[in-house]
């Protein structure tokens, strides 16, 4: 467990490292902190003793290492547009986009498994084809077009469900505003929810049933049979646990691609979180906001990733996580 | 009455091109505690045959015709939980692979509990015991330690001597072993072999052993049924199959046997190969390979004859039996 | 006799058609109907694609061409506001929807096969070389490819196009945005290849013919390229119509956040992003007309990705 642990931390420490030289490097070359701080009116001179004064005149080594150092902190520079250290600002935002990919994979997981693995099982039935059929349409559509017609359909034709935003939300500790804990804030992540497992959903639906099916064929399944166990233990013990190997594995690489597209959920819904902080940051060239957001993200990745290799060393016994 | 009584038994694979018959005409006997070796190529229908006796054939086969009949049921068309019941209790299986037999996410523990569990009314404890007890029948050491361990931790051998005593866990009436020992080092071949006749005849169990390998049989099995493109061309008591096969077939596997053959000469092939199922020749299956194969051969299908405590499916046989029995006569 | 020596000529060697015909695709395609609709579909956007300038009835690129009085109309069959002129209808900017959507499809399918071709180039390299090579070579490129697999292609694209957009500006944004698609896609998802070559390498290399042209002693690179690589051909062809799918939905969705193509040369995605802000006003087809568009293509690439996947059933990488 010690030898796993130290193991994630090296590779961490290395992406982390990455992602801190990127930021950097985005920090030096794009925008000019100087005309934010004091606008286009001072002489060149004047700018010249102050780009001393605060050290960006310093070889790049240096500069980086105070960045670094500032970092560590917690300190990520202070946001042009808000005013406010960019940091803050971020994790204030944070919530809403966890609770969105907290509600996203609810649906995901609430739905893939049961779908996969029925039509893993039944694979001439006619909802399996069904299912199937959906589920290539599904992966088919783009997100935000996924979004567009869920909002029209939902949202302006029917009347039954918001348009955009968060809806109410409760203070919770640490600063956490939360929208699960209200009617209005559950009802107005629906829509975004869906949106964003849309692209996922079938993905893992067909995973799924691609891999059960190969389990399925497997000799131990088989064996399972010839020992009389009865037909859900089959099923859902002895080859659901061998299909969801692969299915952690690639589940963890999905997340990354969750996070992307959250960006784009979040545009289309006007929903209050880091995704579309970001894209505004963008356009308003934040330096320090992006490389917030950058930061951010990464850690995020980096600590999912943890968590799903711990998940799966703690099903696939061949893993030695425990170190025996 | 036997224990078991396979009655012209038919299996089909429905497949795009159309049905094929992988298994025709089957009916063979098994008695209480004897050994039957299962002898022929590989896609003569021996593996489709053991698996068919539980009913384990997969989409698209079936069993098309014919009747399984054990302890006073048709396992042939028996219901679902009907035949879930039988599976593992009353006849259990030996694969062949024992490094993919077992589930490599399960505990040889959960898999041996919960196989007693399916069939009985059983605590936890009371099937670790059982469970336990049988691991020291198959002479694994330190069975407690074993117990929770996963597959991947155990050898080949010692892998199938676990799914051994997975087959043996409920004292089954019939094991039916589908090649146990092909998977393994040839070192181990013998001792697996050993036990497990030492099992069968300890416990009165009665061994359906399917094997392309006539050695085994002649050393375990008490009687052969031999088969070529999904049918029984000879079946008997297995000194007198070995000793003095009448089928040109079952001749010819003997003389292939490494022993049979002249130092430093060829082995005694036979010619050819078995033709795929959707291609069998008319008459008798085996005639374009066989030395002594005549008009009749190609026209029609043989059926059995009695030669000594043998039945032979072979018109050259017949006709010799005839012969003899008119020169008595005469 | 005659009849033996007439079986003794040598057949005549079969047509394309006829090789086709037997062939495990050729057999397959001819009773899939689904394959069949997928194809022609697929065919017809290509014709689209490549005839654009003269299918159009007007350029979508040219300012003389626009008349901005002529913006937000309706299609042609809706009587009351639609004009004969523009049968789909014409964007916020007026020009007619039908050109645009042909030019981008254009682009669009340019992009993703582009990318596609810079994804197999460098995945099948890397792939040919980890595989080939084996032991340290082969870790590093591996580790590198996980590394780069676990940012997704999209997040990896939206901070690099921000970033390109915020230092560059707009503008010069805008001329190279084709360029920048193409690269960041195209560099983003070689790992797709690169693994699944090397998986095919590494059975292909425990083969006897690899031995045997080793023997014979050819090069390694000759043995990649010649004995090794066609080999992969199916998993190639496979990993490729889904490959393309992919990477024109990732343009369009980095060209609805206003990272991709610019309005006035627009690509599928582009198009409807513009088309977004008037949906509600009632302004539909600018989104609906493109986007249906958009799906359809996708959908009949990812089907004949999967009818591929399942006639070729090669041993993809997975996970």
């Amino acid at each position: 467990m010690i030898a796993f642990f130290i193991k994630r931390l090296f590779q961490a420490i290395i992406v982390m490292f990455v992602i801190s030289l990127i930021s950097f490097s985005i920090q030096d070359n794009l925008g000019d902190p100087l005309r934010e701080m004091v606008g286009q009116s001072v002489s060149e001179a004047e700018r010249q003793a102050l780009r001393d004064e605060m050290g960006l005149n310093d070889p790049f080594l240096i500069q980086y290492g105070r960045f670094l150092g500032n970092v560590l902190q917690g300190d990520l520079g202070t946001s042009y547009f808000f005013k406010e250290p960019a940091l803050e600002v971020i994790l204030k935002k944070m919530p809403a986009t966890l609770e969105l990919v907290f509600g996203a994979t609810i649906i995901i997981v609430l739905f893939s498994v049961p779908l996969g693995v029925y039509s893993a099982i039944k694979p001439f039935s006619w909802f399996s084809r069904v299912v199937m059929g959906v589920s290539i349409v599904g992966i088919s559509v783009p997100v935000f077009l996924t979004a567009i017609g869920l909002i029209y359909l939902f949202a302006i034709e029917l009347g039954w469900m918001p348009s955009y935003g968060r809806g109410d939300t409760v203070d919770m500790f640490w600063g956490w505003d939360s929208g699960l804990f209200t009617l209005d804030g559950l009802h107005h992540l629906i829509l975004p929810s869906f949106t964003l497992a849309s692209i996922m959903l079938p993905l893992f639906i067909r995973l799924i049933r691609s891999e059960m099916m190969e389990v399925l064929q497997s000799e131990y399944v088989k064996f399972a049979w010839a020992k009389g166990l009865h037909s859900r233990r089959i099923y859902f013990l002895h080859a659901l646990k061998n299909t969801m190997l692969p299915v952690i594995t690639v589940g963890g690489v999905q997340i990354g691609t969750m996070v992307a597209y959250t960006i784009l959920t979040e545009t289309v819904f006007q929903w209050p979180g880091m995704g579309f902080l970001f894209l505004e940051a963008v356009n308003r060239v934040d330096t320090p906001l992006i490389v917030a957001y950058l930061i951010v993200v990464g850690a995020v990745f980096v600590v999912t990733n943890t968590i799903v290799d711990l998940i799966y060393g703690l099903v696939n016994p061949t893993v030695k996580l425990a170190g025996k | 009455m036997a224990l078991l009584e396979v009655k012209n038994l038919e299996v089909s694979f429905g497949l795009r091109s159309g049905e094929v018959k992988a298994l025709r005409n089957i009916s063979f006997n098994l008695d209480r505690g004897e050994r039957l070796g299962l002898v022929g190529e590989s896609g003569a229908g021996k593996s489709v045959l053991g698996f068919s006796i539980l009913n384990l054939i997969s989409r698209p086969g079936r069993i098309s015709a014919g009747e399984i009949w054990f302890d006073g049921q048709n396992l042939a068309n028996l219901s679902a939980e009907g035949i879930r019941a039988i599976r593992g209790n009353r006849i259990s299986m030996i694969f062949q692979d024992p490094m993919m037999t077992l589930n490599p996410v399960l505990t040889i523990g959960q898999q041996m509990v919960e196989c007693l569990q399916a069939h009985r009314k059983i605590s936890f404890d009371a099937a670790k015991t059982i469970a336990v007890q049988k691991l020291k029948q198959v002479y694994i050491p330190s069975p407690e330690t074993r117990f929770d361990q996963y597959p991947h931790e155990l050898s080949g051998g010692m892998r199938q001597r676990i799914v051994i005593a997975i087959a043996l866990l409920l004292d089954p009436d019939i094991i039916i072993a589908d090649e146990p020992t092909t998977a393994l080092d040839v070192t181990i071949q013998a001792e697996i072999m050993e036990l497990m006749v030492e099992l069968c005849e300890r416990n009165n169990v009665a061994l359906i052993l399917i094997t392309h390998d006539l050695g085994v049989v002649s050393q375990a099995t008490q009687k052969t049924i031999v088969m070529y493109a999904g049918r029984i061309i000879e079946q008997g008591p297995t000194k007198e199959i070995i000793n003095d096969a009448q089928h040109p077939y079952t001749q010819g596997l003997m003389n292939a046997l490494p022993q049979m053959a002249i130092p430093g000469q060829r082995l005694n092939q036979i010619r050819g190969a078995m033709p795929p199922l959707q291609r069998i020749p008319t008459g008798c299956a085996f005639n374009p390979r066989c030395d002594y194969a005549e008009e009749a051969c190609k026209r029609e299908l043989p059926t059995f004859t009695r030669s000594g405590n043998c039945q032979v499916a072979c018109h050259m046989v017949a006709a010799m039996r005839k012969a003899e029995q008119t020169q008595e006569g005469v | 006799m005659t009849t033996q020596s007439q079986n003794k000529l040598p057949e005549p060697t079969p047509s394309a058609w006829q090789r086709f015909k037997d062939s495990n695709i050729g057999h397959s395609f001819i009773r899939d109907r689904v394959a069949q609709i997928s194809f022609t579909i697929f065919l017809g956007y290509v014709i689209m694609a490549l005839f654009a300038p003269l299918i159009a009835p007007f350029d979508p690129y040219d300012p003389n061409q626009i008349d901005i009085m002529n913006s937000e109309l309706p299609p042609s069959w809706d009587a009351e506001n639609g004009d004969e002129q523009f049968w789909l209808g014409t964007d916020a900017q007026g020009r007619d929807l039908w050109s645009t959507i042909l030019y981008g499809t254009r682009i669009s399918l340019t992009i993703g096969i582009c990318a596609v071709l810079l994804q197999a180039t460098i995945g099948i390299i890397i792939g040919l070389i980890a595989g080939y090579r084996g032991g340290r070579v082969d870790s590093l490129l591996m580790r590198f490819a996980d590394v780069q697999l676990s940012f997704s292609t999209m997040m990896v694209a939206i901070i690099v196009l921000a970033i390109f957009q915020a230092s560059f500006g707009t503008e010069l944004y805008q001329e190279l945005a084709m360029t920048m698609l193409i690269l960041v896609i195209g560099i983003a998802e070689w790992p797709q290849y690169a693994r699944t070559i090397r998986a095919s390498v590494l059975a292909e290399k425990k083969k006897e013919y690899i031995d045997a042209a080793r023997v014979m002693g050819l090069g390694p690179i000759r043995i990649m390229f010649r004995h090794i690589l066609p080999n992969t051909l199916s998993p190639i062809l496979v990993i490729s119509t889904v490959q393309v799918a992919n990477a024109i939905i990732s343009e369009a969705s980095l060209s609805f956040l206003g990272l991709g193509m610019p309005v006035s040369q627009p690509s599928l995605g582009s198009l409807i992003s513009s088309g977004f802000e008037y949906i509600f006003s009632g302004a539909w087809w600018i989104t609906v007309i493109p986007g249906v568009i958009l799906v359809v293509l996708v959908l009949v690439m990812n089907m004949l990705g999967d009818w591929l996947r399942d006639v070729l059933n090669p041993k993809l990488y997975k996970g």
